[in-house]
């Protein structure tokens, strides 16, 4: 990716005390992913709203990925059933209005997954544009 | 709504200005509706920049600021704190991450790194808009800590937290105390052994009533959060009674009728080791250990002395705790085999291997049956690396090798030492034996990173030569009897630890602090700290300032009773809510239950019981659930600003 703003926008909803911090290592470790990756962050991943989503989507965000707590989460062991609950409700909401379920990501960042963050952006970027 | 709005860019220093147009971002936000006020400054922490947000916040009569700086994770308090000096709630605080997550992420492309910062201050004005007046919630938090670590920083840590009232847990991964410490004889400046410091930390322990020391021990698991963590640890045998008196005499026949033999990692392979051991007498715990990974388990040792059990099991014990300090310490990097020699040349050994053998040769130096004249040091190596990885310096070793070299003068007086270096950095108080290793004769030869010293055999003879800048570049060889490598620090190996803790690791593989100025021994993991060399390279001194720092942090933390919490809670429009109970079956703290008014029933929150992790949100069929501090008009607004 060339770093343009006309490159695919990608919101990325992050966790204040999981997914965060590996997004601030990937930048403190300078890792570069592109610069239209912009980040939102709740407390927990299984707190996402599917009209959060859908209203990224509908203002223009090409793609959404949600960088979850996974096996990590402090609140509950049960957030990442939760998480993929509530992405699957989102993809059958996405279905019904037209859009392409690709366009929303999740995956599990642990704190220190800086590297597999910055990996999952570009790929994300890249499948979004193609 | 918030409609007077001070915007505050930093530059920090020029961390973020390098990067991103911190004027060009401060003019856009200035042309925000609301935003009263929009600046610049160079470090927004500073004092002064704080007194002029308080002034500001006061004068022009501003209902919510926003700091476009560093990681909320660093800064978040700061600013509050700014807010609730000037009278302001610090929940009318916005920070946005304009370095770590922008200028950053996005140094390779400056003006998309602009252009993405414009996006995220207009995402925090948003934000600030529709933030509310909040108060803290508290939850109550166990005065006890875990110190991962039973070296000299791990200890001192546990008997200044003892001390302050806290209970403590220690557990060290191998069965006796002591970490690197315990290997190394003087010490600079005190001239202590490391073994006297050693003895006097745990007899501290043990006279302590709220000291419990686990030897043998590891994290098993780890669940909860903050003031409230469930731990269980994983205490692996001794195979040997609790109750076992030492008898030195009976122990050292027992380790005579040891059939199994092995490298002594406690002398860095210098000497042979057996299953049954104790490194030397004065050693803690007083008893001996059994090497079960070496151990045939045939039983001879047992016929000598019967306290040892070679059926001990391994124990799992539950621990709850408030915080959990990692102190686990460093290792010597391990030189490649073929890097200046290593392993390929006989007579080339470690730093460490040469104190160990300094200790085990009494009269004469000896290694491999010859008597050692001239000994080269070469330093560096494993540090300040120009091809691998340990890019940075590790600190002690500059000091440590002269130290050394010293302790060989006057123990052997014969020995000339040569040091192959690549600049000394023997800071502080440190330079004193730098002077004094010259005095004595020490031959210093210097040369810089493009032309490393080369050591290789010639004529059956072992040779380093450097290009040396000190004597105009002149190629100067040394025929030597003993190459020292003078290794660097490298973190210790705590995978196990890692994954469960999940403690960020920065570039040099080291623990990561939240920040090495201002808080130099909080990590992002909330109620996680580290202190000593697991964090950096340190040396004693150094890593017990940093032990006892972070004590004080962990006691200030736990030790209330109560720890301050975001207040997210949840609430219900009992309105929309048709009670479904959706919510109240995907809480994991039961904080939801059923009500019934006037024949309508309707979903109520706890609030004592509310975490504020969310999770009944999305399962509302008629979204009536909104999150204090992310509700949807704040979470939507700063989408729309975002993608504006």
């Amino acid at each position: 990716m060339d770093g343009k703003t006309t490159a695919p926008r990608i919101l990325v909803f992050s966790t204040e005390k999981i997914s965060d911090p590996a997004i601030d290592l990937a930048g403190l470790l300078k890792k570069h992913y592109p610069p239209t990756v912009y980040t939102i962050n709740v407390p927990c991943s299984s707190s996402i709203k599917s009209k959060w989503i859908l209203h990224a989507l509908d203002k223009g965000f090409d793609g959404v990925f949600i960088a979850a707590d996974g096996t990590d989460c402090s609140f509950s062991d049960t957030c990442t059933e939760r998480t993929g609950e509530l992405v699957q409700r989102t993809h059958a909401l996405m279905k019904e209005k037209g859009i392409d379920p690709a366009k929303l990501k999740m995956a599990a960042i642990c704190s220190v997954c800086s590297e597999p963050f910055v990996k999952h952006m570009k790929n994300f970027v890249e499948a979004l544009a193609s | 709504m918030r409609n007077r709005i001070g915007v505050y860019i930093c530059y920090c220093g020029s961390n973020i200005s390098d990067y991103v147009d911190c004027e060009k971002v401060k003019d856009i936000a200035a042309e925000t509706t609301d935003v009263i006020l929009s600046k610049t400054t160079m470090f927004a922490c500073s004092d002064s920049a704080q007194n002029e947000m308080i002034e500001d916040i006061k004068n022009q009569k501003l209902d919510a600021i926003v700091v476009a700086s560093c990681s909320p994770k660093l800064h978040l308090n700061t600013f509050r704190n700014v807010a609730q000096r000037a009278g302001l709630n610090q929940y009318n605080y916005v920070q946005v991450n304009i370095r770590e997550q922008c200028s950053w992420a996005h140094s390779n492309t400056p003006p998309q790194a602009t252009e993405k910062a414009i996006k995220l201050v207009k995402a925090g004005i948003a934000r600030a808009k529709q933030s509310q007046e909040l108060t803290p919630m508290a939850i109550p938090s166990t005065n006890s800590v875990l110190v991962v670590g039973a070296g000299v920083a791990g200890m001192r840590a546990a008997i200044e937290l003892a001390k302050m009232g806290t209970e403590v847990f220690i557990i060290e991964r191998e069965y006796f105390v002591g970490g690197r410490a315990a290997q190394w004889n003087e010490l600079f400046t005190t001239n202590e052994t490391g073994r006297e410091v050693v003895s006097r930390l745990y007899n501290t322990i043990m006279e302590a009533n709220n000291i419990t020391l686990f030897t043998g021990a590891d994290i098993d698991s780890k669940t909860g959060s903050v003031g409230n963590f469930d731990v269980k640890l994983r205490i692996r045998p001794r195979h040997v009674k609790p109750d076992c008196k030492l008898d030195w005499g009976k122990f050292k026949k027992a380790v005579e009728v040891c059939p199994v033999e092995f490298d002594d990692p406690f002398n860095f392979g210098l000497t042979k080791q057996k299953a049954i051991y104790k490194n030397f007498p004065s050693e803690f715990p007083e008893i001996p250990t059994i090497d079960v990974e070496h151990c045939t388990k045939c039983g001879k040792c047992v016929d000598i002395c019967d306290k040892i059990d070679l059926d001990q099991k391994e124990e799992m014990l539950n621990i709850n705790v408030g915080a959990v300090l990692l102190t686990t310490g460093s290792s010597p990097y391990e030189p490649k085999t073929g890097e200046f020699g290593y392993k390929e040349i006989e007579n080339v050994v470690t730093l460490q291997q040469l104190k160990r053998l300094i200790e085990l040769n009494e009269y004469d130096l000896i290694f491999k049956g010859k008597k050692i004249k001239n000994i080269a040091y070469v330093y560096c190596v494993g540090s300040r690396q120009v091809d691998g990885e340990n890019k940075y310096c590790s600190r002690y070793c500059c000091t440590s090798a002269i130290h050394t070299a010293i302790m060989v003068k006057e123990k052997y007086k014969t020995i000339n030492n040569f040091h192959f270096t690549r600049g000394i950095r023997t800071y502080g108080k440190q330079e004193a034996l730098y002077h004094k290793a010259s005095k004595q004769g020490d031959i210093f030869l210097q040369s810089f990173e493009d032309s490393p010293t080369e050591v290789y055999k010639e004529n059956g003879h072992t040779v380093v030569k450097i290009k040396d800048i000190l004597t105009a570049d002149k190629e100067l060889e040394v025929n030597t009897d003993l190459v020292v490598l003078v290794t660097g620090m490298i973190p210790r190996k705590n995978d196990s630890i890692n994954n469960i803790l999940k403690v960020p690791i920065g570039r040099d593989k080291f623990y990561n602090e939240i920040h090495p100025k201002l808080r130099p021994v909080e990590t992002v993991i909330d109620g996680v700290l580290i202190a000593g060399a697991c964090q950096a390279p340190l040396n004693i001194t150094e890593s017990v300032k940093s032990s006892l720092s972070a004590a004080v942090k962990v006691n200030s933390l736990i030790s209330k009773g109560k720890i301050e919490l975001e207040p997210t809670l949840a609430q219900i429009d009992k309105l929309l809510c048709n009670w479904c109970d959706k919510c109240a079956d995907v809480c994991p703290y039961s904080a939801i239950v059923k009500e019934v008014k006037n024949g309508k029933m309707f979903a109520v929150v706890h609030e004592a019981n509310c975490k504020g992790c969310g999770m009944c949100l999305p399962v509302c069929p008629s979204n009536a659930i909104q999150l204090i501090g992310y509700t949807d008009i704040e979470i939507e607004s700063m989408i729309e600003a975002l993608i504006d």
